[in-house]
């Protein structure tokens, strides 16, 4: 092996190490930049209790109708409904939709009253993983009811370019 | 002005909860989104959707970017009585929009 060889060799070396370096580097640098501001389970928490203050969330009540798969995340058909009478003394004031993957933990939140005759909402939603739906419903006496879903995301809403 | 559509029944019995079907145009751009160059684009979204019966206020709902394109809400009210069911949608960059319906209660 020629003085020179060896020298093309170390440099070779340094030069494949120096370029890992730098493409782990970007990599992480991309990672960051493609997760600008996901919404998280300690997120959602934190606008779940926005909304519900200190008050402890009931299970029951609420029911989230969701399909338990879906093909495009883009557009999913969402109905939360309550069980209540809706009357004036007893129905219900507002139900917020809360998702833990989303970049933003807010879906919506809606005001309803005894006129609503019927606590039942749908809409469409963008759901950018697979994740968990939790609706939060809230009553007139001031207890707060919640359900949650599980659901199976295959094609995620874009968060890339158009 | 975008295009709204409402179906809401005609005619409706005196306290029947009738359904109300409201959608509008709109792209609903989330603001998590870049564009070609990498740069994201602006949010532009409806806010807020405002029901009101006879002028007075029965439904309202507070919309974030994870509401789909083209923002579809379904919702229930009681027929009290024969009038106007009128809807405001607001949103980004002084968005707004209105719409309304006839509804006759026997």
């Amino acid at each position: 092996m020629t003085r020179a060889d060896g020298m093309s060799q170390r440099t070779r070396r340094r030069f494949l190490v120096e370029t890992a370096a730098l493409a782990g580097a970007a990599g992480l640098a991309l990672r960051l930049d493609s997760d600008p501001a996901g919404a998280t389970p300690a997120s959602m928490q934190a606008a779940i209790r926005n909304v519900a203050g200190e008050a402890k969330l009931n299970k029951g009540r609420v029911k989230i109708d969701v399909p338990a798969l879906i093909e495009n995340g883009n557009a999913v058909p969402l109905t939360v409904s309550c069980e209540s009478p809706m009357t004036q003394e007893d129905h219900v004031k507002a139900i917020h939709v809360f998702t833990e993957k989303n970049p933003q933990p807010n879906v919506i939140g809606v005001r309803l009253g005894p006129r609503a005759g019927r606590a039942s909402v749908s809409t469409r939603i963008r759901l950018a993983d697979t994740q968990k739906i939790v609706a939060v419903a809230q009553m007139s006496d001031g207890s707060f009811w919640s359900d949650e879903v599980e659901v199976i995301v295959t094609l995620a809403a874009c968060l890339e370019g158009a | 002005m975008a295009r709204a559509l409402i179906n809401a029944p005609a005619k409706a019995k005196h306290g029947e909860a009738i359904e109300i079907k409201t959608m509008i145009s709109h792209t609903m751009e989330t603001g998590f989104r870049p564009d070609s160059t990498g740069r994201p684009i602006p949010r532009d979204i409806i806010t807020e959707l405002v029901c009101r019966y006879n002028g007075e206020e029965i439904f309202r709902a507070e919309l974030f970017p994870a509401i789909a394109a083209n923002p579809f809400l379904t919702f229930f009210t009681v027929a009290t009585e024969s009038g106007t069911l009128s809807f405001e949608w607001t949103g980004d960059n002084g968005f707004s929009a209105t719409e309304s319906v006839n509804i006759t209660v026997e």
